[in-house]
């Protein structure tokens, strides 16, 4: 019963990936630690193994909207791997409740700023008609970039 | 490419990077807001693209939990993407037809509870 409520969840989760382009885990892991009672860093990497699945349909989905650049996707993610490097060290040293209390506070935070988007005044709201960019989004990106997308 | 851009994004990927391993969230809380404020990416080409550059984070990530550190639990994680994947097809399409502020407004409610449930669960 719990692996399948695990599987709505991961549903649900999945949604908010292709929504939001986030990857998932931040759904997945706590899917894992609550419903199916695994530990947190064995959560987090089972969810990595799912977001890297999950990223490939939805990056194959968002191409058929025009809605990727591929190039500035490949310098993010080729020249990650040091961040990752750290991460996964951090990860493997930190005690559970700080990573607990850690992924708490990323959350709230970017809470934060997608209601300040929400209810701010955002000068560049590309859902607002007739806005600017604040910068060029670069020769690589497709059209539609940027604020006017 | 000129320099300039590539060392912004490489220090988008860094960050994304260190969040990624940290929290196993694959970089995207990273990505799309860094995209969106500092090369003004609208919402969704941010979404689709960071969702591209998740691919090869989490990929490296998750070599290094399940390589090294032995850590991924492969039969749960193929259980639980089936549906994962159903959910990030239909995300997309739902994506290209509601407003983005109602999108960004969900999701702050949903990290807001995620939260909550860290803290206390």
């Amino acid at each position: 019963m719990d692996i399948a409520i695990a599987c709505v969840v991961c549903l649900l989760g999945g949604i908010v990936a292709g929504l939001i382009g986030v990857g998932g885990g931040v759904v997945f892991v706590p899917a894992m630690t609550i419903i199916l009672s695994k530990g947190q860093v064995e959560a987090e990497a089972t969810s990595l193994m799912m977001i890297a699945l999950v990223s490939v349909v939805g990056t194959w989905r968002q191409i058929g909207y025009g809605n990727v650049n591929l190039k500035d996707a490949a310098v993010i993610g080729l020249l990650s791997p040091v961040g990752v490097l750290i991460g996964v060290v951090v990860a493997n040293s930190v005690p559970e409740r700080a990573l607990r209390i850690g992924f708490a506070m990323l959350a709230l935070y970017m809470a934060y700023r997608l209601l300040k988007r929400v209810f701010g005044d955002d000068p560049h709201d590309p859902a607002e008609p007739g806005t600017e960019p604040l910068a060029d989004p670069g020769p690589d990106a497709p059209a539609g970039s940027g604020a006017s997308r | 490419m000129d320099s300039r851009r590539i060392w912004g994004l490489a220090i988008v990927g860094t960050v994304a990077g260190a969040f990624s391993g940290l929290f196993g969230v694959g970089g995207g809380t990273v990505i799309v807001p860094m995209l969106i404020a500092f090369w003004a990416y609208g919402d969704r080409l941010a979404t689709g693209t960071s969702l591209a550059a998740i691919i090869v984070i989490a990929i490296l990530a998750a070599a290094m939990h399940g390589g090294i550190y032995g850590n991924v639990d492969v039969e749960t994680g193929l259980i639980l993407v089936g549906p994962a994947i159903l959910g990030v097809v239909a995300g997309t399409a739902i994506q290209q037809r509601i407003p983005e502020k109602a999108v960004s407004f969900i999701f702050a409610l949903i990290l807001i509870g995620v939260a909550i449930e860290m803290v206390i669960g």
